[in-house]
């Protein structure tokens, strides 16, 4: 193939990439940002979402694009309400000391992992799509349905942008950021705020797995990919900046696509991989943050 | 006279493996070899994260380092397995030294983070070096090159005692280094970083020094695994193997010399026991690492010093 | 304590669909009908190390199932030697750490007299060391070359599957000769892809073809298209092989791809569509490729009557799923190779007179003797030639054309297509 039509369909896959990038990480970068809590379960809750979809795609009678709307709405609160559930069981107790949460999230990675392979299985398992249709360009074909799932996926971070800066329960959740104990003190019920938040950063998860899945397809291992991806996001931008991480899932979702073609891929990766603990190591505060969290 | 309490428990412990040896069935005698290689990776945990407060979500680059470091030394370069152990501890050693000078300028989250890259490019290495390494179906150490002079590591009975006599070096070892002063250095260095500093020692250096001495361990130990048990491959360097000894060493308890040792133990068994009633060993791990930071955050030998013992080094 | 720490029989059933394939609940020792009385009675133990979790675990699933059935035909029959005999199944994990540690429970705590059914590679390679060690033949299912290669040892046998050098080597003439000279080939960057592009390289050039274009996939891999564009234009044929939870994305892709449009000859290999349905969402662009499959999925109209027993008897119905769940797909091109190992198993102890561990060496000495075994009920796949030297079996393999949503045999490749000079010489290994 050329080299237009390559970099072409090279931005174009990195564009779904990143869309769907910037949501996981944005729930990871959230949870970071509000509670200070580095959530490596966040991969499991993204696993999850895509394997409750799964279950409503075979449950839920009727044409496809139902199911997959009640998708879309159950599996983002169902993951929700089991984040939830684990922020007030477990973090919670631990007071969000940093180093026993981060291990408490190990812990749960596993226990999660465990639950899907038990109740899902080991199969990999295919999602219909809500609507089908390719869109073949003089070069080559392309599925219509990833398009529409940067569109969904930008109008969902759009939301969460709105719910952060024009609502209560976004003043609420900035408030407890600044200051938690000043904001306990007017009478916000941090509790709270932090189990919705951590919620809330699953459920950001679960809805791009949900978007995502009938592109790929729902498997108990697939949690672990995102949460590497999501963490190199949440770095590169800034640990705790929702901006950063959306530039960030931008600028790595494209550049993936372009650099795997002029290096061996798997080289490609350790490079990546490589270069995020760099900028961890030598600019903490991330490429577009300001100042160290 | 305290101080002999403890290295008479130390000393009892070893004579206990000795027993052992002469006494356990063939299926525990074998494990216990096992867990005693295993038991040397998480003492070097231990001393990074038990004792300096350096909780690292890498060290199985570490292993890996050793494994890698005295499998290819022995298949590619024809040492003997006695150069090829040694070989291996000062790839875990120089691996350490290497990441620790980039990573100590980090702290807390985004040490754990930087730690967790650089294992994973590392694993990641391992694979796009196949031609070398076979990838992630490995090496197997031929029987001819696991000889140290007359020992056979793939005979049981030398396997368990050359296990038993490089735990017992690295038990009394760590012993020794967490009753000096410069253990007690590392201590501070976890407790309060400033005081420390203000008390002219310099934290990045004492970090690193005890970082490098983990990865000696850490080394030795994949060394070890590799030479005695014939296997070198990939997934022995992926995340579970950082992950691991962190579990023994938070179930065995951190900061205490015995408890990486104990944890192992406890761990190899219960899921060992759990596998024969359930294929979800997954969730006892799992379970395991929750319940233990929630309720047992001391471990149980950190729990005993603090309630019975406090003479438990 | 011994003993109670291991499981017999098949444990766990899949929570969702509390499956009851007929074949899988065998109470092991009871009602076992008429045992010859032989000069020792008691049951003979198998231990199977089994992938239960893990990345194995859809393989290891359908092994279970398959050695299951295989086990009730032999016990129905007399068992072995006039002997009961039991399967222990323990799950390794799908980690080679495990895997040693399973070896060490099968034989030294619930006293297997052998060992089998293992696939990953990497489990086999870190656990036959200790198999060696304990002397216990170790019977593999794995389809690795590093039996052959002489990477094992003595007691380590493939005696039931082929292994990827063979597989790869003998579709080599029929793929040039029929689809195209110019290949290139998508593999996944690590020891099997890599064994899949050495070897094929290399048979394709020794065919007079040529492999344009090598492209590696990491194995973290999830999305795809933007490998296909590396694919050159002159392209005749696209050789597909990739394993793992991302190979239904990595399929869907690339009929995303070239569409309806113009596309080379496509030939995979079945690993990439084991366990999934040649039917899913977004494979429809799959018809009229070719692949290969050890044993072909869909039943074919010549087929054996010892296959249809194979398939009533493991619960796999004509279109290889299984026959209580029409979208629970079966591991069909590998999984036959536990039945047959068991079989191997029956005529090598019978042949030798096995009558207690002390006998495994002569075991391991009366199957390095046989010459292979003649297609049957207890080797429904095919004829088989076993090497003694290299504890290899060779045997034949499936070219396959899906038309109509099945996958049709076009072609079977001869025993010698699949033969390579020797690399190593097992016999010469003390035991």
């Amino acid at each position: 193939m050329d080299f237009g039509p390559f970099l072409l369909l090279a931005l174009m896959e990195g564009l779904v990439t990143a869309a769907v990038l910037a949501l996981t990480a944005s729930g990871l970068s959230l949870v970071f940002g509000i509670m200070r809590v580095v959530n490596v379960a966040h991969g499991e809750f993204f696993m999850l979402g895509a394997v409750l979809a799964w279950f409503v795609s075979v449950s839920v009678p009727g044409p496809a694009p139902v199911a997959f709307a009640v998708a879309l709405l159950v599996c983002p609160l169902i993951v929700g309400a089991i984040a939830a559930l684990a922020d007030i069981l477990v973090l919670k107790r631990l007071n969000y000391a940093p180093e026993p949460t981060i291990v408490a999230t190990i812990g749960l990675l596993y226990i999660l992992q465990q639950a899907a392979l038990s109740f899902f299985g080991p199969d990999a398992r295919p999602v219909p799509a809500p609507f089908s249709f390719r869109i073949q360009l003089p070069w080559f074909g392309y599925a219509g349905y990833k398009l529409v799932v940067v569109a969904a996926a930008g109008l969902l971070l759009l939301a969460v942008w709105l719910i952060l800066t024009r609502t209560r329960a976004g003043l609420i959740m900035r408030a407890t950021q600044q200051d938690r104990d000043t904001a306990r003190a007017f009478g916000i019920n941090v509790d709270r705020v932090y189990a919705g938040v951590f919620a809330m950063g699953a459920g950001l998860a679960a809805v791009a797995a949900v978007l995502i899945v009938p592109i790929r397809q729902a498997h108990y291992l697939m949690g672990g990919d995102p949460l590497l991806l999501s963490f190199i996001v949440v770095i590169i931008g800034g640990l705790g900046s929702l901006r950063g991480t959306l530039v960030a899932a931008l600028l790595i979702g494209l550049s993936d696509g372009v650099i795997s073609t002029f290096f061996a891929p798997t080289l490609a990766k350790i490079l990546a991989t490589l270069l995020v603990a760099m900028v961890l190591v030598f600019r903490p505060q991330g490429l577009f943050g300001k100042r160290a969290p | 006279m305290k101080a002999d309490r403890a290295l008479v428990l130390h000393l009892a412990v070893l004579a206990a493996l000795l027993l052992a040896h002469f006494l356990a069935p063939a299926y525990h005698h074998a494990n216990l070899a096992r867990i005693m290689v295993l038991s040397i990776y998480a003492m070097g945990y231990n001393i990074a994260f038990g004792y300096t407060g350096l909780l690292s979500l890498g060290h199985a680059l570490l292993f890996g380092a050793g494994l890698y470091g005295a499998g290819m030394g022995v298949m590619h370069l024809g040492l003997p397995a006695g150069p090829g152990l040694v070989a291996g501890t000062f790839a875990g050693g120089l691996m350490a030294l290497a990441v620790g000078v980039l990573a100590l300028r980090t702290t807390g989250v985004a040490f754990m983070i930087v730690t967790l890259m650089f294992a994973q490019a590392g694993y990641l290495a391992i694979l796009y070096f196949g031609q070398w390494t076979r990838g992630d179906e490995g090496i197997v150490i031929t029987r001819a090159a696991r000889a140290i002079g007359p020992i056979d590591l793939s005979d049981d009975a030398s396997r368990y005692l050359v296990a038993l006599t490089l735990f017992a070096a690295a038990l009394l070892v760590n012993l020794a280094l967490a009753r000096s002063s410069w253990g007690r250095v590392m201590v501070a260095m976890r407790e309060n970083e400033e005081r420390s500093r203000m008390l002219g020692y310099n934290p990045f250096a004492v970090k690193l020094a005890a970082l490098v001495v983990s990865g000696l361990y850490a080394g030795l130990g994949g060394a070890a695994y590799g030479l005695m048990f014939g296997y070198v491959g990939a997934s022995l360097a992926s995340v579970q193997y950082s992950i691991l000894p962190l579990l023994y060493v938070l179930l065995g308890g951190a900061g205490t010399v015995l408890g990486p040792f104990l944890g192992a133990l406890l761990m190899f068994y219960i899921i060992d026991y759990a596998s024969s009633l359930t294929d979800a060993h997954q969730f006892v791990t799992g379970a395991a690492l929750v319940l233990l930071v929630l309720f047992a955050p001391r471990g149980i030998l950190g729990a005993i010093r603090a309630k019975a013992a406090t003479w438990l080094p | 304590m011994t003993g109670k720490l291991i499981t017999t029989t098949p444990t766990r059933r899949s929570l969702l669909k509390g499956l009851a394939l007929g074949t899988g609940a065998i109470a092991a020792g009871s009602a076992l009908p008429r045992f010859v009385q032989a000069q020792s009675s008691a049951t003979i133990k198998l231990g199977f190390q089994v992938h239960r979790t893990g990345i194995g675990a859809s393989y290891g699933r359908w092994y279970e199932r398959t050695a299951n059935a295989a086990l009730k035909v032999i016990n129905d029959g007399g068992g072995i030697n006039g002997r009961p005999v039991e399967l222990i199944f323990e799950d390794d994990g799908t980690d080679p750490k495990r895997g040693a540690e399973v070896v060490e429970k099968l034989v030294t705590q619930a006293k297997c007299d052998m060992i089998l059914g293992t696939l990953f590679s990497h489990v086999v390679m870190g656990s036959a060391p200790r198999a060696g060690e304990l002397k216990v033949p170790y019977l593999v299912c794995s389809e690795g070359h590093h039996v052959a290669a002489g990477a094992l040892n003595r007691w380590t046998l493939q005696p039931s599957i082929t292994d990827v050098k063979s597989q790869v080597k003998s579709m080599a003439p029929w793929v040039t000769a029929n689809l195209g000279k110019k290949v290139t080939m998508v593999f996944p960057d690590y020891a099997f892809g890599h064994d899949h592009r050495d070897y094929f390289t290399a048979a394709v050039v020794a065919q007079g073809g040529e492999v344009i274009k090598q492209i590696a996939i990491p194995p973290t891999e999830t999305n795809f298209t933007r490998y296909f564009p590396q694919i050159p234009n002159d392209t005749e044929v696209l050789y597909h092989v990739m394993v793992g939870p991302a190979v239904l994305t990595f399929v869907k892709e690339m009929g995303e791809f070239y569409g309806s449009g113009a596309r080379p000859e496509i030939f995979g290999f079945i690993d990439s569509l084991e366990a999934v349905s040649i039917d899913s969402p977004g494979l429809e662009f799959l018809e009229g490729t070719h692949f290969w499959e050890g044993y072909p999925r869909y039943k074919q109209a010549d087929a054996s009557e010892h296959e249809t027993f194979y398939r009533a008897a493991v619960g796999v119905d004509d279109n290889g799923a299984s026959v209580s769940d029409p979208t629970d797909v079966s591991t069909y091109s590998h999984m036959f190779s536990t039945w047959e190992t068991l079989f191997v198993i029956k005529q090598m102890m019978e042949e030798s007179g096995y009558q207690s561990t002390t006998d495994r060496q002569a075991f391991v000495e009366a199957l390095e003797a046989t010459a292979g075994f003649d297609e049957s009920q207890e080797h429904p796949q095919g004829p088989k030639i076993f090497n003694g030297k290299t504890h290899q079996v060779f045997g034949l393999q499936s070219i396959t054309n899906l038309a109509e949503g099945k996958l049709t045999r076009v072609h079977q490749t001869t025993m010698e297509d699949g033969f390579y000079p020797d690399e190593t010489d097992y016999t010469t290994q003390s035991f």
